[in-house]
């Protein structure tokens, strides 16, 4: 009962300091922040007053215990269903906002014009889509490679609703119209604040299951989780660092300022990229990948060297999206450099995961799950060369500014982040809840075939776009003279945006077929009638914490 | 990198691949202990090679107070000046001709006018794009430059003077300048009176037939306007009255727009690109836009400015 009251006081006292805290606030979009974060607590006081688990609070138990034999999978089963509403919502906003540059009426003024939409849409798909299915998958993984329950459950349940809470409040933020202005850096002072509190509550949640693991040695998706959690934090804490002009306002003012401030925001974002989108998905991808194959990993030796080299190279790559600045040149070269050693250590993990299937190729005739992800391997493949060469100077100097940058970022979030994530939605939700297998393989099959096109027609033409706009800005004259004014290269690339929208269409398409099979084997509907396809055996009996064993 | 060896039990060997395990298993999920492929290693070393052969040769070491220079010195700021440099100089020739060049004897000279056709479609693009239009038509309230119809003249050295005073511009004694009445707002005309002078320009430009309406327009049309518009409508440059008889209205030339603007009047601007572009860049827009299509010969209506020149062809 003491916790029960405890509990209801503290979502009590937030809840009226933040009506506070929006009552008195220096700004309207402040105020409204302020009331998100009330109705947040209110939905928590009203949660945590009416479902006590009374047997629990009369034996005088803090924490919720679970069946130990079993490992803790509440969290990740509400993170497999937040990654597929925030990726189906990323993904939608990012449809709108392709045909919003095509054809411009469709900027609705404020609130959706594409300045404010476009962060709404990077950092759905980014951090909510890709931040989500990480929390989940690092959960679902760090138990099973460590045979050994989460750690801190509790604090595990405040991670996945904190992380939520700072999603919303990001996302209404943007439209409102509060941005730090630093790309995927949006969120202001006190959502940073907030964000950095549920990382942290992270860290200790998956540093505290690993050392508390059964198993000898720790497992290399380990490494890439860790060092993606780690690096994420000290990222977005130093490239945070900023000034608030009020305690009740929305606004702040960075701590570094002109160039330098730019190398901190790119040395952030490359990195959010390389430890975020890379690192992270390699964890996932260096479990999943040998689950649903079924072989033994390629080489453990490649996994080590890939893996330090990878980490030690990535987080110095940042200049180059600074070529051709105020940045220094010496700086500009080393982050050249750098990207350039980074081709073969991220080739690394392709080749670990695709050979990995070595003894397994014939399963990708039949088992469409296990097509997503060598499908997602090769783009990451064709997007980590791709990098790099376009971090070469006379590179830059052609694709900079231009719609092959854009390209480049959908070939690897698209089919890289994407296809992974969607590979392990399919592998998660039957065991999850406990079904025998997805409601519908055929409809993996389309889902693989829709967003394999639609990455296709993006990439594609982005690639044409952005060629184009590198070649006609930079197109001379016999006589010495520019030859395309900005507004001449519009025409020129506004077949592509259209084109570009509808690859957006079929990959939204393809989310579609997701969330009807993850929402039918939630459901537990009857399988679909259809011819069948390779589905793997479930191993249940060894899906147990080691702990929950009788001791010899 | 030393698999556990133990001849006895040792590591599982992995059937399709024939390759030992490293007898580890998380998950079920074993390692191969296979080597790294031999391709991907030298690869690496490549670039781990380039990487460093690139900084020997390019500025990539920092100091405290400078950084390395690299073996050619080259600067990314030297690389644009050097560029520069040479765009300037290939264009030098053409400029120094523009320049000693009066705009008046261009047409004399084929080959300079279009280098300077092409000049001045550059800086067109640059500087004018924004309010005319990439194609040069205009706009409600820019006039569109492609057709012969001259608020202020259409003579290479008419459009030269414009461009370089600018139009409405305080400050700049020879810029082009006129004020229209607000004839509506300042109260010289009714509101009535106001739509029958629209009636009666409606009648002469063609747009409606006459009525009672534009009668009573024609009488304060006479009285108010042809100082500036002339008695047959057909305006003057000096003013930059526009011609109200023709189908080009730079505000509109519906009931409404008219309307608008004869009680409000507009007075719009240009800036005095003479404080901004050089002499030869002038002389280059005022040769492209003078050959757009509508551009008029000297033997035109002479403008004010252009005395000396009117014995051009």
């Amino acid at each position: 009962m003491v916790t029960l009251v405890s509990r209801a006081g503290i979502w009590l006292v937030l809840l009226l300091l933040s009506i506070m805290a929006s009552v008195a606030a220096h700004d309207t979009a402040f105020a409204i922040q302020a009331a998100t974060v009330a109705v947040a607590c209110l939905v928590g006081l009203i949660f945590a007053i009416r479902s006590p688990d009374y047997q629990r609070v009369s034996r005088g138990l803090a924490a919720p215990t679970g069946d130990a034999s079993k490992y803790d999978d509440d969290v990740i089963r509400w993170g497999v269903i937040a990654t597929v509403f925030w990726g189906v919502a990323g993904f939608l906003v990012g449809v709108v906002i392709a045909f919003q540059l095509a054809y411009p009426q469709i900027n609705l003024e404020p609130w959706f014009n594409f300045g404010r939409m476009r962060p709404l849409h990077t950092s759905a798909v980014i951090f909510a889509f890709g931040g989500n299915a990480l929390i989940a998958t690092s959960f679902y993984v760090v138990q099973r490679t460590c045979r050994a329950r989460l750690a801190f459950p509790g604090l595990a349940r405040f991670v996945f609703w904190g992380y939520q809470l700072f999603i919303v409040l990001a996302a209404t933020g943007y439209l409102l119209g509060v941005t730090q202005g630093k790309e995927y850096a949006e969120p202001e002072w006190y959502v940073d604040l907030w964000l950095t509190v549920v990382w942290v509550s992270y860290l200790v949640v998956y540093g505290g299951t690993i050392i508390k693991r059964s198993e000898p040695h720790i497992y290399v998706a380990n490494w890439f989780y860790l060092s993606f959690i780690i690096t994420v934090a000290m990222l977005h804490l130093v490239n945070n660092l900023t000034i608030p002009v009020s305690f009740l306002g929305s606004q702040s003012i960075s701590w570094f300022a002109g160039v330098q401030g730019a190398l901190v925001q790119w040395w952030y974002g490359h990195n959010a990229v390389g430890f975020f989108l890379t690192a992270g998905f390699l964890g996932m991808m260096y479990y999943f990948v040998p689950k649903q194959a079924q072989r033994p990993v390629y080489s453990y030796r490649l996994s080590i060297i890939h893996f330090w080299a990878l980490i030690f190279l990535y987080i110095w790559a940042g200049p180059h999206h600074l070529h051709y600045t105020a940045l220094p040149d010496w700086a500009q070269t080393l982050g050249m450099v750098f990207s350039v050693m980074l081709w073969m250590p991220s080739w690394g993990g392709m080749i670990n995961g695709l050979m990995t299937l070595n003894g397994a190729w014939d399963k990708l005739r039949t088992d469409p799950v296990l097509r997503m992800f060598v499908m997602s391997l090769a783009f990451y493949g064709m997007s980590t060369f791709e990098g790099p060469m376009m971090s070469v100077k006379s590179v830059n100097s052609l694709s900079h500014y231009t719609n092959w940058t854009i390209g480049h970022v959908h070939s690897g979030a698209l089919g890289w982040n994407g296809m992974v994530t969607f590979g392990a939605i399919y592998y998660l939700t039957p065991r999850l809840w406990n079904r025998t297998q997805l409601y519908s393989l055929r409809m993996v099959n389309w889902h693989f075939w829709t967003a394999t096109i639609g990455i296709v027609f993006y990439a594609a033409s982005m690639w044409v776009a952005g060629i184009t706009q590198g070649l006609m800005w930079r197109e001379y004259g016999a006589d010495g003279y520019l030859l395309n004014s900005f507004a001449d290269v519009l025409p020129a690339i506004h077949p592509m945006y259209v084109l570009r929208g509808l690859g957006g269409v079929l990959y939204l398409s393809g989310a579609f077929f997701m969330v009807v099979n993850v929402w039918k084997t939630i459901a537990g509907s009857p399988l679909r009638a259809e011819a069948p396809l390779y589905n793997i055996e479930q191993n249940k009996a060894n899906d147990v914490p080691l702990v929950a064993q009788p001791a010899e | 990198m030393s698999a556990p060896e133990n001849n006895e039990t040792g590591p599982r060997i992995d059937e399709p691949t024939g390759t030992a395990t490293m007898g580890h298993e998380w998950d079920g999920i074993e390692e191969l202990n296979t080597p790294l492929p031999t391709w991907w290693l030298y690869t690496f070393y490549a670039c781990i090679v380039f990487a460093i052969g690139y900084c020997v040769v390019y500025p990539a070491i920092p100091g405290i107070k400078e950084g390395s220079h690299g073996t050619f010195g080259w600067t990314s700021r030297g690389q644009l000046a050097s560029e520069m440099d040479a765009a300037k100089a290939a264009r030098a020739p053409v400029l120094a001709a523009l320049d000693a060049t009066p705009i008046e004897d261009l047409p004399k000279n084929p080959e300079l006018l279009a280098k300077a056709v092409a000049g001045g479609k550059a800086a067109f693009k640059v500087n004018c794009v924004p309010c005319h239009g990439s194609g040069a038509a205009g706009s409600i309230g820019y006039p569109n430059l492609n057709d012969d119809d001259w608020l202020w003249g259409g003579t290479l050295t008419d459009i030269q003077t414009t461009l370089e005073h600018g139009i409405r511009q305080p400050g700049d004694a020879a810029t082009r300048t006129s004020m229209m009445p607000s004839f509506g707002r300042d109260g010289i005309l009714k509101p009535a009176d106001v739509q029958d002078v629209v009636s009666y320009v409606r009648q002469i430009s063609g747009q409606e037939p006459g009525n009672a309406s534009a009668q009573r327009g024609a009488a304060l049309f006479a009285a108010n306007c042809v100082a500036c518009h002339n008695p047959d409508g057909k305006g003057n440059r000096m003013f930059g009255a526009p011609n109200l008889t023709d189908k080009v209205w730079l505000y509109g030339g519906s009931r409404t727009a008219i309307a608008e603007t004869v009680t409000n009047a507009h007075a719009g601007v240009m800036p005095a690109w003479g404080n901004r572009l050089s002499p030869a860049t002038i002389k280059m827009l005022a040769a492209y836009v003078h050959s757009l299509g509508g551009g008029e010969a000297f033997a035109a209506p002479a403008a004010p400015a252009a005395d000396a020149a009117s014995t051009g062809q």
